[in-house]
């Protein structure tokens, strides 16, 4: 086990270092020098000559590739030319509030997600599994900012309304309070919850027509025990999988959901520094992101081969 | 008249190889979902080809005295902020969500498929080499790699087909290099491997004619997974400029009056819904169909 826990955080040592190169590189590709953006479009030619020897842009791109690098190694991931705080303090601050909304739809969709997936495999072809996977099907087939949208327009507009209220049920926007979590957090959840329903489904019914599921029935046990006990246990392994996928997922999803919602989290904050081509935070953001990806992947395949040792010997 | 040996295998072929597609079409017309995944494709293929003949007004002419205005039997499906007719826009948007679908799955498919494919071929360094640059790629999650690509490039139609089209690259290379290291298992590849055929015609005629059935229906689900992202960039505001008529960038500029004139909203969501379901029913009913392991 240690010998792969090894091998595997070895392996994402060229991936991060690959992600920091294309990052690099989107960066010097996009539009402007970004001396003249941090020193503003007011700035003299002698400042923003001074800001370009002190970002070492007079250097060849591979020296300040490298320059880079000892950079974010020290922590130093470069001030925003709009804020001009520090990338990295921006990122710590706005992320509980991700971590927070990313979470809460982890256990929607999957509470949600699992319990459906089982229904559907219970009664294959019945009116409950038609109804769940379609239910699945629209969920991983409707753009979740239009969902989020729809959701707030109804909890604060059309139901209000319907039931003589003034204020909204839900808070459309803002955060704070655990109200201002709830349309957030089944927006962001939807594609997931689909995406877990049918993996429930599918590796459920595949168990549940193993030998040790029929002996199990075949020997007296009652069907509560057959599909909890036995079934859930052995199908819920690959499960586990794509919900560790799916809360990086929801990381990179969390940028349209709190656009959408006003929520003040590191998906915003990309959206909002794309919008005034502030490249230091956009940089910053998605390497952070992707990193952060890496990390629970290296993470989630680690408590595979925990979960089912065939893999740790493959 | 005689028929030699070589005639009668080919027309056995032809009429083994009729067979094998009537019993798939027959197969697939008997299934529902599939069936309506295809209806709901070809209404939208029709929509987006025929957008002039079939849209009422022009989507582009602005009637200000109807801005905003519901649904009613003149526009069917109401007017947007600035009076023009919803319907004609979204009739006209499934042209540019058609090309959006249709050339960034283009661009997955002429880059990924070739990589994984020489990956999965020769293997040792250069598979190495291709799968890391690929795990690169895929530590972007999500639509996270559209949007870094998007916001360095900026705006526009030809930079939004770009960014869409690199998302798709590294699903082709691993799904092609998979299917590869599968096949060139096979016995027929081995015996092409010992009558001396060339690399490229092993590739050509062995190996891509077998991995087609995945990538087909991938292809599928990579274009509704494109026409999401591409709705979702133009929402971000990274899409196609204003005056281009896209779904993405109709709900952006609609939510502005989503408590007001929620029509504006909820139409654009619907069709990017309605196409992006038809396609992914399309999707799994190939998988159903073209493989078996799959099937239910």
């Amino acid at each position: 086990m240690t010998r792969y826990i090894i091998r595997r955080i070895l392996l994402i040592i060229p991936v991060l270092f690959g992600a920091s190169i294309l990052v690099f590189t989107a960066l010097r590709l996009a539009p402007g020098d970004p001396a003249t953006a941090l020193a503003g479009e007011q700035a003299t030619p002698e400042l923003v000559a001074q800001i370009r020897q002190d970002m070492g842009l007079n250097e060849p791109l591979p020296v300040q590739y490298l320059i880079y690098v000892g950079k974010l190694l020290q922590g130093d991931w470069g001030r925003s030319t709009k804020t001009h705080g520090r990338v990295v303090e921006e990122i710590m601050l706005r992320l509980p509030n991700t971590v927070l909304l990313a979470t809460t739809s982890l256990a929607f969709a999957a509470a949600i997600g699992i319990l459906l997936g089982i229904l559907a495999s219970i009664k294959p072809y019945s009116w409950v599994d038609g109804g769940s996977m379609t239910m699945a099907l629209l969920g991983v087939s409707m753009p979740v900012f239009w969902l989020g949208l729809m959701l707030m327009a109804f909890f604060a507009v059309i139901l209000p309304r319907a039931l003589g209220m003034q204020s909204p049920i839900f808070p459309p926007t803002g955060s704070g309070t655990w109200q201002h979590l709830v349309m957030p957090t089944i927006t962001l959840a939807m594609n997931s919850m689909a995406i877990l329903a049918r993996m429930t489904r599918a590796t459920m019914l595949e168990v549940l027509r193993q030998d040790y599921v029929r002996t199990g029935r075949a020997k007296g046990l009652r069907e509560r025990a057959v599909i909890f006990r036995h079934a859930l246990r052995n199908a819920l392994i690959p499960v586990v999988t794509i919900m560790g996928l799916q809360f990086g997922i929801l990381l990179s999803g969390a940028v349209l959901t709190e656009t959408v919602f006003a929520w003040p989290g590191i998906g915003r904050l990309l959206v909002d520094s794309i919008s005034y081509r502030d490249y230091p935070m956009v940089q910053g953001i998605i390497l952070f992101i992707a990193i952060g990806f890496t990390f629970v992947n290296l993470v989630v395949d680690v408590l595979y081969a925990f979960l089912d040792p065939r893999i740790r010997y493959a | 008249m005689t028929i030699n040996a070589l005639e009668l295998t080919r027309t056995q072929k032809i009429m083994f190889s009729t067979q094998v597609l009537r019993k798939a079409l027959r197969r697939f017309t008997r299934h529902r979902p599939a069936m309506v995944g295809l209806s709901i494709v070809c209404l939208f293929v029709i929509a987006g080809i025929f957008a002039h003949a079939l849209a009422p007004y022009d989507p582009d002419k602005a009637d200000f005295a109807l801005a905003r205005q519901g649904p009613s039997a003149a526009h069917w499906l109401g007017n947007d902020e600035l009076g023009r007719d919803m319907l004609s826009r979204l009739i006209f948007g499934a042209r540019l969500s058609l090309l959006v679908g249709l050339i960034p799955v283009s661009i997955g498919l002429f880059i990924g498929v070739p990589l994984g494919l020489l990956a999965g071929y020769f293997g040792g360094g250069l598979d190495m080499f291709v799968m890391r640059l690929i795990d690169i790629m895929l530590a972007f999650p999500g639509i996270l790699l559209a949007i870094m690509v998007s916001a360095f490039l900026g705006p526009g139609l030809f930079n939004l087909m770009i960014s869409v089209g690199v998302v798709s690259i590294p699903v082709y290379t691993r799904l092609a290099r998979g299917s590869t290291l599968a096949v060139k298992e096979e016995q027929f590849v081995e015996a092409a491997r010992s009558i001396g055929s060339s690399h490229l015609r092993m590739l050509r005629l062995h190996i891509l004619p077998n991995i087609i059935a995945p990538l087909v229906i991938q292809s599928s689900l990579q274009v509704a997974a494109a026409i999401l992202s591409a709705a979702a960039l133009g929402f971000l505001g990274l899409g196609v400029p204003p005056n281009v008529t896209e779904w993405g960038t109709m709900l952006q500029k609609g939510r502005t009056y989503i408590f007001s004139a929620i029509h504006i909203v909820m139409f654009p969501g619907f069709a990017i819904m309605f196409v992006v379901l038809g396609l992914n029913l399309l999707g799994d009913g190939l998988r159903d169909l073209l493989d078996p392991r799959m099937s239910r």
